[in-house]
């Protein structure tokens, strides 16, 4: 059968749906919501590259090239922080990172 | 014939697959190698869709580099996986609820859509006909030149990162010699050199 | 004349007044009260008691010290001396103009209106400032300004160490100023501002020594009584205002025959409008002269200075009330029930107040509660329709009753503030003036032939005799045993004071006598007590009251009072002086003769005596209905209507609230970044669930 715009967009549905649950189901450390959000930002990827190449549009690879662009700055971004807190906590356990209680 | 819907769907199912693995393996590495996996696979994905430079610059930016550097620090924290605590159970049953909530309600969105009659108008950069120029060499004809400045705005995020990285994470290692060129260079004739008279045959 | 007859004690009150503040402030020059002053003032004291070698001063300085003498020991106030000269001279030159007002007007027949400036002016309501001059006026001008005058000069003696005196002098012209108000209004709102500002002034004179806490409380009791009987003359002043339309006296007059038969739609009941306006009117004269129910104030006025007790509450203040039925005669003529329960009231109180001061101790208490008693018979006076004759009574009243303060108050110098006559005695060789002026104010008072007490006080009981008012024949025989039991207190106290052996020597032997400034009034009112009656009889009791009085009192067509006095039998004529005689017997057998019978006979009516001693037991009895559920009433406002309910729903229950939410919405806030995650998703499926179901394009 032919492979229409709406089997990419269920793959990236799936794709964001399971990178959402990476976020708040895991209990482990603080490495695998970063790598949640990678999933969640490919799976956006993915929506933009099939629409492009389903409307003949060249601006969503650009816009997928810019989503990398940034997706990498923040993972530096994020995972210097881990380290620095990791530097002064000892610990990326989830339940240890409750700082911010109020 | 088949072979289009055949890849398509080996190339997303793993990518599936790997991605709850993700979330699901006990050791950390591991869970960076299933990403690696699912970074792969998407890349596959979108070669199939005729962007096969993204998928290039997928593989070689994200998971030659910004995958390996998850890897570097997984492995540079000392992450005892063994005793981690397991309290996963707890919120499956709601967050399946809701995850599966959202799943529907993006099923019922694709289920219905059209594409509207009036977007062939609106397309800001059309795919030149296939055969007449490849995937890179079209985007760049659209990147430097309609979209520059996005191109720069991206750079200077890029340079922003750099620079957040190592102003969180540099440590000033007390043992290490470098140099202070400041003070190299404020050195003066007094501070600098010490002149003793010396008498014959006794030496300093 | 008549303007500085009245604003010249207002002015003399001002200037008084800012002495006052003045040295106030140069004693105190702000900040923090001055602690190491009042240490530094104690220290005299301190120092005079242990000291074993009694010099005068010291010894008079403890002694003082030991008795009621309320204040620390402080310098006297700067400009004292030209504060009481300012006042009194003022006061004087006032006292000077009444007598020839009283002269002009009384004889002259020159009444006249003066008009001050306009004040209300509100719809149908027109009220000026006005003084009305008339013969009841030039009368109660003439009381009020020679009585305080003579306190005036008195105080300058009594008050020689007190450290306050601008202040005292300064309150003292100014309640005379708020009573020639009172007397010269020429409407209901400004006799009521004159009967507020004379109110006031007894508050403020009373609690003249505010540190002593008695005097608060006897300043407080006061006030309140008094505004109790104040609301019932306000109301009373609002009733005739519904019913007339006015206020001012002339209009009211003219109106006030148009009035009777007509009803008043009270609660429910239909009440002749001209009985319940006396009646409402007479509940303020019921309070502000002390009669009985509301008399409970006046025993303990006596907290104030004794040249207070002579001026306000033996002279002018208490009565008041009196002058007020007077000038409101047209309307009490028209109101024969309301004359009846004068009557009631008045001869009730004669009796009841002269029962209590037989057995008092204190010596200002008893003449207190000859005041009281002696009020009660004005008011029998006016009830029986005999205005003029209550006025008489007022007149020459005003007289002995403050001469016969004022020698209390020379008793107690002498006596080093010592009130209680158990400890005193003998003093009739030491303090010989003070002795024989008391005398002859006993004479007054009682009522022995050709002094004034005889002519009015007797004149009283003929016109309740033959008054043809139901309750007339039970005034006649209240004042007439009230008459006797004058006579026993009076002498009970002169005997007590003056006569026997000394019971307390230490205070006997410092005994000496006044210096002259208290002497001076008192000679001037004894000559007062004796002349101001025969001479005035006739045109207060006699033949020329008509003439002499004019249109100031009104007696109604059926009102021959006056005449029908002259036709009774001799022996109720001569009643007074026999029940005189009976009780100075008595009182002679009991405290001269037989000095053992009185606490013998105590003894024996064990359970009367203590009735009498606590005077009726008014005071247990008010407290018990009035004081303790109005203070539970306050407690439960207090607590339960401000504290719980308004607090509680408004600042301390926001609060409270607000500290709730917060509470319960700081659990919100775990910390975990998984949980803001999840809440994210939460609200992300909320939002995609509402935007494609929630009537929007799906």
């Amino acid at each position: 059968m032919t492979i229409g715009l709406g089997h990419y967009l269920t793959v990236a549905a799936i794709l964001f749906t399971i990178g959402i649950f990476g976020i708040f189901l895991n209990r482990k450390n603080v490495i695998i919501i970063l790598m949640s959000i990678e999933l969640i930002l490919l799976a956006g990827n993915i929506n933009l590259v099939a629409f492009s190449a389903f409307l003949g549009d060249l601006v969503g690879q650009v816009y997928a090239l810019l989503v990398l662009t940034v997706a990498a700055a923040e993972t530096a971004i994020g995972l210097s922080i881990l380290v620095a807190y990791y530097r002064n906590r000892g610990s990326i356990a989830v339940e240890d990172v409750n700082l911010m209680k109020g | 014939m088949i072979f289009p819907a055949l890849f398509f769907y080996l190339f997303s199912g793993v990518c599936i697959a790997a991605a709850v693995m993700v979330i699901a393996a006990r050791n950390p590495v591991h869970s960076v190698l299933f990403l690696i996996l699912a970074f792969v696979n998407a890349a596959a994905l979108f070669i199939l869709l005729g962007a096969e430079f993204l998928a290039m610059i997928l593989i070689i930016v994200y998971v030659g580099a910004v995958l390996v550097l998850f890897l570097f620090v997984v492995m540079m924290l000392d992450v005892d996986f063994v005793e981690l605590r397991q309290g996963f159970l707890q919120y499956l049953p709601i967050g399946a609820f809701l995850g599966g909530i959202l799943l529907i309600e993006l099923m019922l969105v694709l289920i219905d859509w059209t594409i509207g009659p009036n977007v062939q108008q609106t397309i800001a950069a059309p795919i030149p006909p296939a055969g007449s120029a490849f995937n890179a060499e079209a985007l760049g004809q659209v990147l430097y030149t309609r979209y520059v400045y996005f191109f720069q705005a991206a750079g200077l995020v890029l340079l922003v990162a750099m620079i957040g990285a190592i102003v969180l994470t540099l440590r000033h290692k007390p043992y290490v010699k470098r140099q202070n060129i400041a003070d190299q260079i404020a050195r003066t004739k007094a501070t600098a050199i010490e002149i003793v008279k010396v008498r014959p045959g006794q030496g300093l | 004349m008549y303007y500085a007859i009245v604003f010249l004690p207002l002015l003399g009150a001002v200037i008084a007044a800012l002495i006052a503040l003045v040295g106030a402030r140069a004693r105190h020059p702000g900040g923090p009260p001055d602690v190491g002053a009042k240490n530094h003032a104690q220290g005299p004291v301190e120092e005079n008691h242990p000291r074993a070698a009694p010099s005068p001063d010291s010894a008079h300085a403890a002694l003082d010290a030991s008795h009621s003498e309320p204040q620390p020991l402080q310098p006297p106030a700067a400009g004292s001396r030209s504060a009481e000269l300012v006042t009194t001279v003022f006061l004087f030159a006032s006292l000077l103009l009444s007598w020839l007002a009283f002269v002009d007007v009384g004889f002259g027949h020159h009444d006249s209106r003066v008009a001050l400036f306009p004040w209300i002016v509100a719809g149908d309501l027109k009220v000026d400032w006005a003084l009305r001059i008339d013969t009841l006026t030039a009368v109660m001008l003439v009381v009020v300004t020679t009585i305080s005058a003579f306190v005036h000069l008195y105080s300058i003696g009594y008050m020689e160490e007190d450290p306050y005196r601008p202040r005292f002098f300064s309150y003292l012209s100014l309640f005379t100023f708020a009573m020639l108000m009172l007397v010269t209004a020429d409407n209901l709102v400004q006799l009521f501002f004159g009967w507020e500002g004379v109110g006031l002034m007894s508050y403020l004179l009373i609690g003249f020594w505010y540190h002593k806490p008695e005097a608060n409380a006897a300043a407080i009791k006061a006030f309140i009584v008094n505004r109790v009987g104040d609301f019932g003359f306000s109301l009373g002043i609002f009733a005739v205002f519904m019913m007339t339309g006015a206020v001012d006296l002339d209009t009211v007059f003219a109106q006030a025959p148009a009035l009777t038969g007509k009803s008043i739609h009270f609660l429910s009941w239909n009440v002749d409008a001209l009985t319940l306006i006396c009646l409402l009117l007479f509940m303020g004269a019921m309070g502000k002269s002390a009669q009985f129910l509301l008399h409970t104030w006046l025993p303990d006025a006596m907290e104030g200075p004794t040249p207070v007790s002579a001026l306000i509450h033996a002279a002018t203040m208490v009565t008041a009330g009196v002058f007020m039925v007077a000038r409101l005669s047209p309307l009490f003529d028209l109101a024969p029930h309301a004359q009846s329960f004068v009557i009631f009231i008045g001869g009730t109180t004669a009796f009841f107040a002269a029962t209590i001061g037989v057995v008092q101790n204190d010596i200002k208490r008893i003449v207190a509660y000859s005041t009281c008693s002696q009020l009660g018979y004005m008011f029998v006076a006016m009830g029986t329709g005999a205005y003029s004759i209550g006025m008489f009574h007022l007149f020459t009243h005003a007289f002995f009753k403050a001469l016969l303060f004022l020698c209390c108050g020379s008793v107690i110098t002498a006596m080093h503030h010592e009130q209680d006559i158990r400890h005193m005695g003998g003093l009739k060789d030491k303090l010989p003036v003070t002795y024989w002026t008391m005398v002859i104010g006993a004479l007054a008072l009682t009522g022995f032939p050709l002094t004034a007490g005889y002519f009015s006080k007797d004149a009283i009981m003929e016109a309740a005799y033959v008054s043809t008012n139901p309750m007339g024949l039970y005034g006649f025989g209240t004042t007439a045993i009230a008459a006797a039991l004058t006579a026993i207190y009076i002498w009970r106290l002169i005997f007590m004071t003056f006569h026997g052996s000394p019971r307390d020597r230490r205070h006997y032997d410092e005994a000496r006598e006044s210096p002259i400034t208290m002497l001076i009034p008192l000679g001037f009112l004894a000559a007062g007590s004796i002349f101001a009656g025969y001479p005035f009889r006739d045109l207060f009791a006699g033949h020329a009251v008509s003439e002499f009085f004019g249109d100031s009192l009104k007696f109604a067509a059926s009102n021959h009072i006056l005449d029908e006095m002259h036709h009774i039998p001799l022996v109720v004529a001569l009643a007074p002086t026999l029940l005189m005689a009976l009780g100075f017997a008595i009182t002679w057998e009991f405290y001269i003769r037989r000095p053992e019978l009185p606490a013998e006979l105590a003894r024996q009516q064990q359970p009367l005596y203590k009735f009498l001693l606590n005077k009726w037991y008014f005071d247990e009895i008010y407290d018990f209905l009035f004081v303790r559920p109005t203070l539970w009433l306050a407690r439960v406002l207090w607590k339960y209507g401000d504290g719980w309910t308004i607090d509680g729903l408004g600042p301390d229950g926001i609060s409270a609230r607000v500290l709730d939410v917060t509470r319960g919405v700081v659990r919100l806030q775990t910390g975990y970044l998984y949980h803001y995650a999840f809440a994210m998703l939460i609200g992300v499926a909320a939002l995609i669930t509402w935007f494609m179901f929630g009537g929007r394009v799906s």
